[in-house]
């Protein structure tokens, strides 16, 4: 049993990673949580397993984590996404950082010192502004699929720059500039810098920054904007997605190990 | 499949006496405002009540009733109702909660004590602007209703030091709140029985003073949600006998819990301090909450809010003005912030959670930077949630279980 396993159950997506005793990612898988979490958790280990080319036999611990994390069967504790995001990306960053996480349903800003210890952590108000929903929100209403998106921002020769704070609002404002003749790329940009903005506002940062999230990992202009935003140079982990369920498996071996 | 634990709260044996302290309060207004034998006066919950006792009303809190229409959780339901009439969904869900069950005509008073129907019909109103100015809103709403008088105290906000300027200009508006209230009642104030009130009133005080100290004990007898309903006494009976005595049987209780080492929740592995109003409609789901991470929350600002120490008889008017002056709520951010090091300290606290409560921004002391401060001054880390003292639309429950599970794990790895 050399291996760990973490779920990463998120409102949006769930992740899986297996880990070896060594901390490396060996196997990893995301699908949409849908609303059988404990199903889905269930299928991202057995393909997780399977990229790793293990047995579920040689997981000596899993521990889940997200808004789910009570749902998974074959986890034998769980925490909470803030220390387990703080966790995984310690590891790859081990030194004194601000994490910026942007999730499907919530943003999180977390601090961790030169120990890896969490100081400080602020999750968005009950506000879908600056997360991947709102993202989610607009891609329909622009009649652009999501994977389209980072492409078209980076297209952008003329942002648009939206003002409202509230979804609803910014949604009125696409429209509205939709009406007079804006290019789609130029209002995409512009619900990016809608996004990082709502996220910047939410804290201080220290020099190192570093970003995850599946919002991260599929519009990786996001960083660039927010490099350019906060005049920071951004860090961003391998698999900017699975930083959640690393951190889970990294717990799961550290809890096994003591 | 990593369930959530199954947590019964402990409780403390006096409640009942408590409780039956209550029963007795409200039938006794009912009966007066059934019969007309007592004129009965409505008043802010840090308003002049010893006067108002001391004249011969019997005083009822509309706050009380607001916190039983969040407890109950009807106020979700009420809030639009006033939100309908004018008054917005922004401000104090206490108000837009007891005007939308006003015009409703529902109770929680009715589902909790067989025969009564409502609130008393009030003779008259009377505020005190020290905790916002949404009371003062409020009372005019049912002078209209009711068509009955409504007087008040204008207090002052953000005050750093009280001064003699503003305990005199205070006791001033106080004595002149008696020759209404005396054409309401139709006889004026007895002295005597004016200073016995706020003798009485003082000793409320101290004993819930002391019921609230007990949580320094570690671990503590008492957590900030017993509090928030055993202070019902000292809210709607400061100035009688009988809620002095309620409070010495709960103090007895305590002590012989701190003797026995009896904690009120099991295992108690961190200690939090709460600022701000409780979210009432989520009471027990909080208590059970932090039960089941072994933390208990055992003091507070809004418990604490109901100790009135600078209350004297032998200067009624004066130390009154003094007492509903010196309150928290009324002071700038220096003093709010010293107060908060101190119960810091006293309690022996981990961690503070600040509750920033979407329409009460006067009693939400986390959207100027004070708990940066506090942080940076005494080293104790803090966590806001958001939510609402009434409003439960206001509320995700999934975020304030991961941010405060968050927190503990953080205090448990910084321990």
């Amino acid at each position: 049993m050399n291996y760990f396993a973490g779920a990463d159950v998120g409102a949006s997506r769930t992740k899986v990673a297996v880990i070896d005793a060594n901390g490396h990612m060996v196997g990893t898988r995301v699908h949409r949580s849908g609303t059988d979490f404990t199903a889905t958790a269930d299928r991202c280990l057995t393909e997780a397993l399977a990229m790793a080319d293990i047995g579920k036999d040689r997981i000596g611990r899993t521990i889940s984590t997200g808004y789910g994390r009570k749902n998974v069967s074959y986890a034998q504790d769980h925490r909470t996404e803030i220390s387990c995001h703080g966790k995984g990306c310690y590891h790859y960053f081990p030194f004194a950082i601000t994490i910026i996480d942007i999730g499907g349903q919530d943003n999180k800003i977390i601090k961790i010192d030169e120990n890896g210890r969490r100081t400080a952590f602020k999750m968005n108000r009950k506000c879908a502004a600056g997360t991947g929903a709102f993202l989610e929100e607009m891609s329909p209403r622009l009649d652009i699929p999501l994977s389209e998106m980072n492409g078209l921002a980076v297209a952008s020769t003329d942002m648009v720059k939206l003002g409202s704070f509230c979804t609803v609002f910014s949604a009125t404002e696409v429209l509205e500039n939709i009406r007079r003749g804006k290019r789609v790329e130029d209002i995409v940009k512009g619900l990016f810098f809608s996004v990082i903005s709502r996220i910047t506002e939410m804290d201080a940062f220290t020099e190192k920054v570093v970003m995850t999230g599946g919002v991260v990992a599929h519009n990786p202009y996001l960083v660039e904007m927010t490099q350019e935003l906060i005049n920071r140079t951004i860090l961003v982990p391998e698999l900017p997605q699975f930083t959640g369920a690393l951190g889970a498996a990294l717990y799961a071996r550290e809890t096994y190990m003591n | 499949m990593t369930e959530e634990k199954k947590i019964k709260l402990k409780r403390l044996e006096s409640s009942k006496v408590l409780g039956k302290f209550m029963a007795d309060y409200y039938y006794e207004l009912d009966n007066a405002a059934k019969t007309g034998e007592r004129k009965i006066a409505w008043c802010t919950s840090v308003g002049p009540a010893e006067i108002l006792r001391a004249m011969g009303f019997l005083v009822y809190f509309p706050e009380t009733h607001s916190a039983m229409l969040g407890s109950s959780r009807m106020a979700t339901e009420l809030i639009p109702k006033a939100n309908a009439v004018g008054y917005s969904p922004d401000i104090c869900s206490y108000l837009t909660a007891d005007i939308g069950a006003y015009l409703e005509k529902v109770s929680p008073l009715a589902n909790i004590f067989e025969g009564i129907q409502g609130p008393p019909k009030p003779d008259v109103l009377v505020f005190n602007t020290n905790q916002c100015r949404d009371v003062q809103d409020w009372f005019n709403f049912y002078s209209e209703a009711y068509d009955v008088p409504v007087v008040g105290v204008h207090s002052y906000v953000g005050i750093q030091a009280v001064e003699e300027a503003h305990v005199k200009s205070i006791a001033k508006q106080m004595e002149d709140l008696i020759p209404p209230l005396a054409h309401v009642i139709g006889n004026t104030l007895d002295m005597d029985r004016f200073k016995e009130t706020v003798a009485l009133s003082r000793e409320c005080s101290d004993l819930w003073k002391q019921v609230l100290d007990t949580a320094a004990a570690v671990p503590s007898p008492l957590t900030f949600f017993d509090g928030t309903t055993l202070m019902g006494a000292a809210v709607v009976g400061r100035g009688t006998q009988r809620a002095n005595d309620c409070y010495r049987t709960l103090l007895a209780e305590l002590n012989h819990r701190i003797a026995d080492k009896e904690g009120a929740i099991e295992d108690e592995q961190f200690r939090i301090y709460w600022d701000g109003m409780p979210v009432w409609g989520r009471l027990s789901a909080h208590a059970k909450m932090f039960a089941a991470l072994k933390t208990n929350v055992l003091a507070s600002t809004y418990c604490n809010s109901w100790i009135f120490s600078a209350l004297d008889p032998d200067d009624p008017f004066n130390s009154m003005a003094r007492a509903y002056t010196e309150l928290f709520i009324v002071r700038a951010d220096a003093p709010k912030e010293a107060y908060i090091r101190n119960m810091l300290e006293f309690f022996k606290v981990d961690g503070i959670i600040y509750h920033d409560a979407k329409t009460c921004p006067n009693n939400s002391n986390c959207r100027y930077g004070m708990p940066q401060r506090i942080e940076r001054q005494s080293g104790i880390p803090s966590l806001t949630i958001n939510g609402d003292l009434n409003d439960l639309r206001l509320i995700s429950d999934e975020q304030t279980k991961t941010n405060v599970e968050a927190f503990i794990e953080q205090l448990a790895e910084n321990k």
